[in-house]
Order: structure tokens, then C-alpha cells, then sequence
């Protein structure tokens, strides 16, 4: 009955999930063999990025939809990967292997055979498959065990080799997360009670009949919930504080990805369970304020690991931006900033970790002159660093110009408003990447840092990620069209309702198999 | 069909747990916290059986009929829940076993930002009474005291040619 089927695709849907998940058990099996850990990691994020980037392609023609263990959707849970979900996919396993050898030829060149590493290579592929877990879930429980899955994963990486620094870090993060856990938790009870479904494509259906009041506290609580973990203003106070202080590619990940997963989540949501967009005034006021505070936080900044920490907060503004314009030219500019911001944003912690490395510490005053002693590192920070401050033609560039257009079109006062609030947040975050720059490059060396090779290892896949970052320059414009495919089918949520709900056998929650077995249990 | 009408009960308990919890969630000590996160976790747990409606039979084709079952989906959720609660207490525990370690107490430690800015006021007073009374050094160490963020020791480390009045001030900045 199940058959392999080449045309239909959707048993490489739990791919990214799975794959991970058995290389985490085999990597932890193997942890007395560091090389061998190493391996199966990468081999195991290649295949993810290989099925990711099959599913983008074939998702490109219409959702697919796995019924995981055949019971099918409203019962049963399913993984959907549409265009949304697959191009962040893509985008996120691309984003972790180039992390991962960046972290491997970090541990080989530091020589540390001991135990953080042991461990290191497991967490991270659990890391990922949490992540994978909750782009492809079309089912608000399921979300949640994705996002607890990756929380937990980041809980020991940040607090990996456990200092006494990294332990007052990993306090703040692990209690904002718990907490965040905690209130998504009680949406999903509440949604339960008020819908009977948790299923996605179900709560799509039934969620508009039910009374506005709940609805309004529903739509409240999930938005908290994911506002914590993407570190909207006023809930971002824990980011800066706890990024800064892991090791660098722990850093550059999370920076990348898991604030990037809030925002899927908000997206998902937003657009699926809430099309009425009740709450986009307050959405871009959220905005407003996460892109200024953000981006003043990072103008303060005397550390280059924290000043980019706060460019992260700010820049999480404008994705929010384009959700709250909750029209098709928003959406599509938010996805598109959001790919752009995942690359560029862990490039730079990875170029950050370089610095680090090669001037011997992350303050301002104590770095200089590392554009004539390594003009490599200068140019692999240069590039991103632009990029983010949104320069032409980088594809930073590109994104906030159709944010800014999207937020013309609206043409209401607030949106004119946020349009000035990130053109003012782009002038300032330049100011704050080309203080940096100055300081870190050109001032003379208060001392001059010890001579030194930077790995190979480490620098190839900080340029492989700042190369990607170009080509999605070079390559804007079919990943536009893309981006705003993927917009017009989060638009119109009946594509996806109907593709994990078809009518027949399926909506009444069984599979055909199972229908049988049902049917008989019906009339004993 | 089976009463979907919430539980007083029920709702009453989940009251209180919650409020116990985010009280504890707001204690300093982490050993608190990780009590408040397990009220505050149970609390929300129970809410799950208020939606899951009135108990009834055992949800199995042929043993009940259909009118009279319990929803057995918030059990599977709740169950999965605290499967998850359970990894998590165990988490912090660890941490705070460690932080009990670290510094002989488990008390979460005050915001970086707070600290620096108010190590910054007290050295800026600093070098504001001292630039001309003792020089440019002073004030390159006073800098890069302020700009000292590996420290989580509570009194920065006083640099040996400076004034003990220089230094005062900014330990006195970090009693809170």
C-alpha cells in the first residue's frame, strides 16, 4: 500500500527530523571517538541539507503533507513542508553544517579531546532536529515539543564547560525560556478548550467561529509565547545578556536560528490561525520599539560580541514589521529578510569569533590594526557587516527596500511611521558596524596581538557563509519571486487548510488503511 | 455527550498553582525558581485535564460508547508535558548544583547591563575628582575597569597604583 512512490515526495518530509535524531544516539554512542562524532555529524546535516533542499523545490508545486504513523490529520499528526517551511529549512541546514565544521576545526585546532566536546556533537544535532521539528509541524503541540526539543539542546550549549560566567548566563536564558515555555503551554490548553483541535490546518478552520474576546486572548498568549523566544522589545532584555557569553558558533547559531524560529512561529500563526490581523497596529508599535531600542542598545556597545548581539534585537524588528503589514508585499519582504538575516547574522558571529581569536579579545579598546595584519578576517567582516546595515546592492539592502515599499503601499501613519523608524534604525546600525570597523581594523594595536595563522577550517566556513549571503544577492530576484509565492499561499490559508484536510476519508481523521479497521470497530 | 463545563475545582487548584509558582518564578535563589517552575509547569498541567472536560469511560471503540468517553488527547499532551517538566527540573537542578558550586550559593546574579552602568557612574565620579590630580594611567585603568565584563566577582579587581578613595565608589555602586 505504501509504496515508494518517486513522484510523491512527502516521505522526505521527516528527513530533516529523523536523520539528526539517529546521528545524535549514534554520536553519543560514540563519544569516546571525537573524529568519528564528527563525521556522522556532518554526513548527517548534509543529507538534511540535500532533503531540504529536495523539499524546497518539490514544495514549490504545493504543500506536502506526512501523516506521521498513518493517521491522518485532524487525529493523527502531520509534517507539512510548504514554501515557507522548506526555504527556511534550507536556509537553516545550510546555516548549521558550515556552523558545525566552523566548531570541528575550532575543537581540533584548540586540542580539546575532553568532555564539553563529547557531548558538543550530540546537543548540536539535537539542536537541529528540534529546529527542522518545529518549521515542518503542522500542529500547535507538535510546535511546541520542537521548540522544547531545541530549547533543551540550547540549554546545555550555553552553558557548555559550565564557567561561572556562562552559568549566570545560561540562569537568565533558561528561566525566560521556561517561562516562555510555560505560557505557551497555557495557549495550547486554552486553545484546546476552546476549539477541540490543536491540529493547524483544523484551528484555521474553527478558530474564526469561535468568540472574538477568546480569540483575542488566544492570538495575546501565542504571541507572547513566541515574542519572548524572537526577543521582540519588550521581551528581548534576556538576549543580549546570554548570547554573548557562549562559545562562538554556539553563539552564531542561535543568533541565526532560534530567535528566526519565534519568528516562523509568529508568521505560522499570524497568518494561519489569525488572517483577521486584529493585532497589527500593536504588532508594529512592537516593532517600532524593537528596532530602535535594539539598535541603540548596539550604538552603546563597546563589546563587539554584545554590539552585535543588539543589531540582532533590532533587526528582529524588521521582520516583525513586515508580519504587521499583514499584506502580500510584507509578508513577502519579512520571509525574504528573514533568509537574508539568518545567513548574514551568523556570519558575523562566526567572523566575530575570528576577531576574537586573532586579537585576543572581543572589547573595542583592546582590539586594532587587524586589517593589516589579517586582511582576509577584514574583508569576510566587511561584507556581512554591510550587508546588515543594508548597503546596495547587498541583498540587505534589498529586503528593508521592499520593507519599506510594502510599509509605503499600507500608506496609514504608523506604517509611515515605521517606514522613518528603520531607515533610522539602518543609519544607526551602520554607525554602530562602522565603529566597530574603525576600532577593530584601523586604530593602531593598543597591543600587538601575538602572530598567528587563523585555521583554515574555521575561515572557510565563515566564507562559505558569507559567500552565501552574496549569492543571495546575486540570486534576489528568483528568491523574491519566491518569497512572495510563498507570501500568497501564507495569504490565502485555505491552500494549506485543504492540502492536510482534503475532504473525503481524510477529514473525517482516518487514513484509508485505518478507516477500514475503524469501520469495523464500529459495528462489532 | 459527556459535561464540558470546567471543573471548579479544578480551576481553583490551577489557580493556585500558578500564582505560588510565578511568586517563587520571582525569587532570587534558583533553587526557588526551579519550585516555581514545577508549581507553575503543574498548574498549567491540570489546566489541560479542565479542557479535556469531565472524566468518562476508557476511550476504546467497543468497551465505551462513543457519548461517554474521556478525551484522551489533553492525557497524551499532558503526559508529554510532564515527561518534558521533568528533563527540565532536572536541568536546572544541575545548574543550580553548579552555581552552588561556583560561588557557595545559587543566587542568580545581577544583569550585566545594571552592573556596568552603575560601575560606570561610580567611575566616571572617579575619574572626574582624580584627572588632574593623578594622570592619564589612572584613567586608562579606570576605563578598562569599567569595561571589565569577565569579572562576576562582586568587587572589581583595584588596580595596585590606584587611590583607595578612586575605587570606593564603585564598589559601592554594586551593593544592591
Amino acid at each position: 500500500m505504501n509504496v515508494v512512490d518517486l513522484s510523491d515526495l512527502s516521505w522526505v518530509v521527516p528527513l530533516p527530523v529523523v536523520l539528526p535524531l539517529f546521528a545524535a544516539g549514534l554520536a553519543l554512542a560514540l563519544w569516546r571517538h571525537g573524529r568519528a562524532q564528527g563525521v556522522i555529524s556532518v554526513v548527517a546535516l548534509s543529507l538534511v541539507l540535500i532533503s531540504s533542499v529536495t523539499l524546497l523545490i518539490a514544495a514549490d508545486s504545493g504543500p506536502l503533507v506526512l501523516d506521521v504513523g498513518g493517521w491522518a490529520a485532524p487525529v493523527g499528526i502531520d509534517l507539512v513542508a510548504d514554501r515557507l517551511s522548506t526555504l527556511m529549512l534550507t536556509v537553516s541546514s545550510a546555516v548549521t553544517l558550515c556552523v558545525l565544521i566552523y566548531s570541528i576545526a575550532q575543537g581540533v585546532e584548540d586540542g580539546d579531546a575532553e568532555t564539553p566536546i563529547a557531548i558538543f556533537h550530540p546537543t548540536y544535532l539535537i539542536l537541529t532536529a528540534g529546529v527542522s521539528n518545529a518549521f515542518l509541524s503542522g500542529d500547535l503541540f507538535n510546535l511546541y515539543v520542537g521548540f522544547e526539543i531545541l530549547l533543551a539542546a540550547s540549554y546545555v550549549l550555553i552553558t557548555l564547560g559550565g564557567t561561572g560566567e556562562r552559568i549566570r548566563a545560561g540562569t537568565i536564558y533558561v528561566v525566560v525560556s521556561l517561562l516562555s515555555s510555560v505560557i505557551f503551554l497555557l495557549a495550547i490548553a486554552l486553545v484546546y478548550s476552546a476549539t477541540g483541535t490543536v491540529n493547524l490546518a483544523q484551528l484555521g478552520e474553527r478558530l474564526p467561529d469561535v468568540d472574538p474576546g477568546i480569540q483575542l486572548v488566544l492570538q495575546l498568549l501565542l504571541l507572547l509565547a513566541f515574542g519572548i523566544k524572537a526577543a521582540i522589545f519588550p521581551l528581548s532584555a534576556w538576549l543580549p545578556d546570554s548570547y554573548p557569553t557562549a562559545p562562538a558558533p554556539v553563539t552564531a547559531v542561535f543568533a541565526g536560528l532560534l530567535t528566526k524560529v519565534g519568528v516562523y512561529a509568529i508568521i505560522r500563526t499570524q497568518t494561519l490561525l489569525f488572517p483577521d490581523g486584529r493585532l497589527d497596529d500593536l504588532l508594529m508599535w512592537a516593532a517600532l520599539a524593537t528596532m530602535l531600542v535594539g539598535v541603540l542598545g548596539a550604538v552603546a556597545q563597546n563589546d563587539i560580541k554584545r554590539l552585535v548581539s543588539f543589531t540582532l534585537v533590532s533587526h528582529i524588528g524588521y521582520m516583525i514589521f513586515g508580519i504587521a503589514l499583514s499584506s502580500e508585499a510584507g509578508l513577502a519582504a519579512a520571509v525574504f529578510y528573514v533568509t537574508h538575516h539568518i545567513t548574514v547574522q551568523t556570519a558575523l558571529f562566526l567572523v566575530v569569533g575570528l576577531i576574537e581569536r586573532r586579537g585576543g579579545s572581543t572589547s573595542l579598546d583592546k582590539l586594532g590594526g587587524l586589517a593589516k595584519i589579517a586582511p582576509v578576517l577584514a574583508i569576510l567582516f566587511f561584507v556581512p557587516a554591510m550587508n546588515l546595515a543594508g548597503i546596495p546592492p547587498l541583498s540587505g539592502f534589498l529586503g528593508k527596500a521592499g520593507l519599506l515599499q510594502a510599509g509605503v503601499a499600507q500608506g496609514t501613519p504608523l506604517s509611515y511611521a515605521l517606514v522613518g523608524g528603520a531607515v533610522v534604525t539602518s543609519l544607526l546600525t551602520l554607525y554602530a558596524i562602522v565603529k566597530a570597523w574603525n576600532k577593530a581594523f584601523w586604530q593602531t594595536a593598543p597591543d600587538e596581538p601575538a602572530p598567528m595563522r587563523l585555521p583554515r577550517g574555521m575561515v572557510g566556513p565563515a566564507a562559505a557563509l558569507v559567500g552565501f549571503g552574496l549569492a543571495l544577492t546575486v540570486l534576489a530576484g528568483p528568491l523574491m519571486s519566491f518569497t512572495e509565492r510563498a507570501a500568497a499561499t501564507l495569504r490565502d490559508p485555505g491552500q494549506y487548510i485543504s492540502a492536510v484536510l482534503p475532504d473525503g476519508g481524510r477529514g473525517a481523521g482516518l487514513s484509508d488503511d485505518v478507516a477500514e479497521d475503524a469501520g469495523a470497530g464500529d459495528n462489532p | 455527550m459527556i459535561d464540558t463545563s470546567p471543573n471548579l475545582v479544578l480551576v481553583a487548584v490551577v489557580v493556585v498553582l500558578v500564582t505560588a509558582g510565578v511568586y517563587l518564578l520571582l525569587e532570587r535563589s534558583l533553587s526557588r525558581v526551579l519550585l516555581g517552575v514545577i508549581i507553575l509547569g503543574n498548574g498549567v498541567n491540570l489546566l489541560f485535564l479542565v479542557a479535556g472536560g469531565a472524566a468518562g469511560g476508557a476511550p476504546i471503540i467497543g468497551q465505551t460508547p462513543e457519548g461517554q468517553m474521556s478525551d484522551p488527547l489533553p492525557q497524551a499532551m499532558v503526559l508529554t508535558a510532564i515527561v518534558i517538566t521533568l528533563g527540565m527540573t532536572a536541568f536546572l537542578l544541575a545548574m543550580a548544583y553548579r552555581s552552588w558550586q561556583l560561588n557557595g550559593h545559587d543566587e542568580v546574579q545581577d544583569d550585566l547591563e545594571d552592573r556596568r552602568i552603575a560601575r560606570r557612574a561610580a567611575a566616571d565620579l572617579a575619574a572626574f575628582e582624580d584627572s588632574d590630580a593623578v594622570g592619564a594611567t589612572n584613567l586608562d585603568e579606570d576605563a578598562a575597569e569599567v569595561r571589565d565584563e569577565t569579572g562576576s566577582d562582586d568587587e572589581p579587581p583595584v588596580p595596585a597604583d590606584t587611590p583607595a578613595d578612586a575605587s570606593a565608589p564603585a564598589t559601592g555602586g554594586d551593593a544592591r
